[in-house]
């Protein structure tokens, strides 16, 4: 068994990575997890949303969640 | 001592005045709400003589303080009928405070509207003369004139077409340190200059020295916590320098809080081609400037140089909001052609916020198909530009164009266009719309930074739960830096870094040899805020305007499928203060 997630990186996160990919990963999985697993360093995340909500790093995925990643950023 | 110019436009005199005593710890917005507060009567009509347009240079402006290029205007608008501060980046804050003038105050109106005047103020004293080469101009071609006639080097405060045809989407606009345009965008301030047949002034700063410091030690070291802090924060150091506002389109995307086709829906499916991402590429691939400073002295350069495929100068200060209402609010998937709008916006003089969110109305009424970016290119440059009848009713704005045609859904509070964040997916910025005395602006009280971007805490921004304290005190603390003329984009680190906004006010302190306390500071931000809204509620403008339309309450918008569901009588506990 495994878990479809789709993953959206944004800003500097792109950068030897890639914009949107769908990626498969075994139950249980945290969104600690795929940051380690794509190299990105946990304190560099600023927001995490699944489906559009916001989340923590230990929240653990589900089947078919939409997950987006952005470095702290702003603007106005 | 410091200086209080006032030019009567009725019999075209003078009179400089020394800054009245009480007057000594304000600045910026705190000056120029002050002034129209004790000296425009508020029921007055906002193009008539009874209007005063002040300008105001911040408390730091002239020092060597990061980010404190920015001055404010204010008058009773001609859009909100509210009082209204703007402000801008560009050259004359700078200069204003080198020459130690901490207002410039135009009053009255010409009896005759045959002519028009130029102001231009330097060391030597102030000229009022007839203006006729510029008359007609757009604001790049007032440049040129200004520059060829007076030199290269004077700081400029002028209006384009529309600020002359009194359209209450002007805005008043000043020359940057590049020679290009940066804006008193809201509120429709570039119709009150016109009212005043004023069309530019200028600024010579020539024989003047650097600010004086009561305690340059002190100052020097409070400017390095301070600008060490703007460097340290990854928004201010590393976001904002890279993507400029824009990194926030796909973000709002994400969240579902980007109203697109007018407020229909909170996501766009363009987003990628109109996001700060892709605007970052764009920029590089072209050989423009991702990273540029709208001031002298500004650590953080939000601002870019945005080239065509040519490499030629496209656009300059490329804002979110901008590209935001073009880009999604009316579809237009094309960053190339929202530059040029941008750029066409910029030389008429017209808001860059107000003007797309009146075209996403214009489109629901059918006048442009919605995406149709070469249409408003046409309709900006033939018929608002040429205040043709159309021009004129789409130049009067949002709710204008939406009563005119009998839309429905028109996104404005108080007349003023409702800039890029869903209100009903980001309830605390909502809550700033409705209660801000200067009609919907995002800047009054960035509730997005905690509901969405994590900075200064958390709070849900699908949950009306803490939002209207939330934006009660950002409300404070901007009206309080508005008033140093240090850029708001301080707030992001300022609500990370405990050191720091102590340390704005160490600078201040340092300057004016004062012992200002921070308590002063926020006790400054809510004495503003007061003050404006008194001044609201005596022009007319009372509690049952603070509130948003009513289809944000009708319509729930997608992804979240929310509505507006706050309680008027909890909005209304935002006063308790
Ligand atoms: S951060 Fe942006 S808005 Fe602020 S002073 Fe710098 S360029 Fe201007």
């Amino acid at each position: 068994m495994v878990m479809r997630i789709t993953v959206k990186l944004f800003a500097t996160f792109r950068e030897n990575r890639f914009k949107e990919a769908r990626r498969e990963y075994p139950p249980g999985t945290t969104v600690a997890d795929v940051a380690a697993e794509l190299e990105i360093e946990a304190g560099l995340i600023g927001m995490i949303f699944i489906h559009g909500r916001a989340a923590e790093l230990d929240r653990v995925l589900e089947e078919g969640d939409v997950l987006a990643l952005f470095p702290l950023l702003g603007g106005g | 001592m410091p200086k209080v110019i006032r030019v009567n436009m009725t019999d075209l005199s003078v009179r400089i005045e020394e800054a009245p005593a009480a007057w000594a710890g304000l600045g910026g917005r705190a000056l120029t709400s002050t002034v129209v507060a004790a000296e425009v009567p508020p029921t007055c009509h906002p193009l008539g003589p009874n209007n005063k347009l002040v300008f105001a240079p911040g408390l730091l402006s002239g020092t060597a303080a990061g980010n404190a290029g920015r001055m404010s205007a204010g008058a009773k608008s001609p859009l909100t009928g509210t009082i209204k501060e703007s402000n801008a980046g560009g050259t004359c804050g700078r200069m204003l405070g080198r020459l130690d003038i901490k207002a410039i105050i135009i009053e009255g109106q010409p009896a005759s509207t045959d002519a028009w005047y130029n102001i231009r103020i330097s060391n030597e004293g102030v000229v009022v003369e007839p203006e006729t080469e510029t008359v007609g101009l757009n604001n790049f071609a007032v440049l040129e004139s200004v520059a060829r006639r007076y030199g290269e080097d004077k700081g400029v405060i002028t209006i384009g077409s529309a600020g002359e045809n009194l359209m209450l989407i002007s805005n008043i606009s000043t020359r940057d340190p590049e020679g290009k345009l940066r804006s008193f965008g809201r509120g429709g301030l570039g119709a009150v200059m016109g009212s005043k047949r004023v069309k530019f002034i200028t600024i010579d700063q020539d024989g003047t020295r650097p600010v004086p410091l009561v305690d340059s030690a002190a100052f020097k070291a409070a400017n390095m916590v301070f600008t060490k802090a703007l460097k340290d924060h990854p928004v201010s150091g590393q976001g904002l320098p890279t993507y400029g506002t824009a990194v926030l389109v796909n973000i709002l995307h994400e969240i579902g809080g980007l109203p697109t086709r007018n407020f229909t829906s909170g996501q766009c499916e363009h987003h990628d081609m109109i996001s700060g991402e892709h605007m970052y590429d764009t920029i590089v691939a072209r050989g423009g400037e991702p990273t540029h400073g709208c001031s002298l002295g500004c650590v953080i350069q939000c601002s870019q140089v945005y080239n065509d495929k040519d490499g030629k100068y496209l656009t300059s200060g490329f804002e979110y909001e901008t590209i935001w209402a073009f880009g999604a609010d009316c579809l237009i998937d094309n960053l190339d052609l929202i530059a040029e709008c941008d750029n066409v916006m910029d030389d008429l003089g017209v808001d860059s916020i107000e003007t797309p969110v009146m075209f996403g109305v214009a489109m629901e009424a059918g006048i442009l198909k919605f995406g149709d970016g070469k249409e408003v290119l046409r309709l900006l440059r033939e018929e608002i530009g040429k205040a043709t009848p159309l021009g004129r009713v789409l130049g009067g704005g949002t709710a204008l164009v939406g009563k005119t045609y009998g839309v429905a859904r028109v996104p404005v509070v108080k007349g003023q266009g409702i800039p890029a964040y869903d209100p009903r997916s980001v309830k605390g910025i909502g809550v700033t719309y409705a209660t801000t005395t200067q009609g919907a602006d995002h800047t009054a009280g960035y509730a997005v930074a905690t509901n969405v971007l994590n900075v200064g805490g958390k709070v849900d921004p699908l949950s009306n739960v803490g939002q209207v304290e939330l934006s009660r005190n950002l409300q404070i603390a901007t009206a309080a830096i508005d008033s140093t003329g240090l850029c708001l984009f301080i707030a992001f680190p300022a609500l990370d870094i405990a050191e720091c906004l102590p340390a704005t006010v160490d600078m201040l302190n340092a300057r004016f040899g004062t012992k200002l306390t921070m308590d002063d500071v926020v006790g400054l931000g809510k004495t503003v805020l007061k003050l404006e809204h008194e001044f609201n509620l005596a022009a007319g403008i009372g509690p049952e305007q603070d509130r948003l339309p009513e289809f944000f309450e009708l319509e729930a918008i997608a992804p979240h499928n929310v509505k507006w569901d706050m309680d008027q009588k909890e909005l209304a506990t935002f006063w308790n203060f």
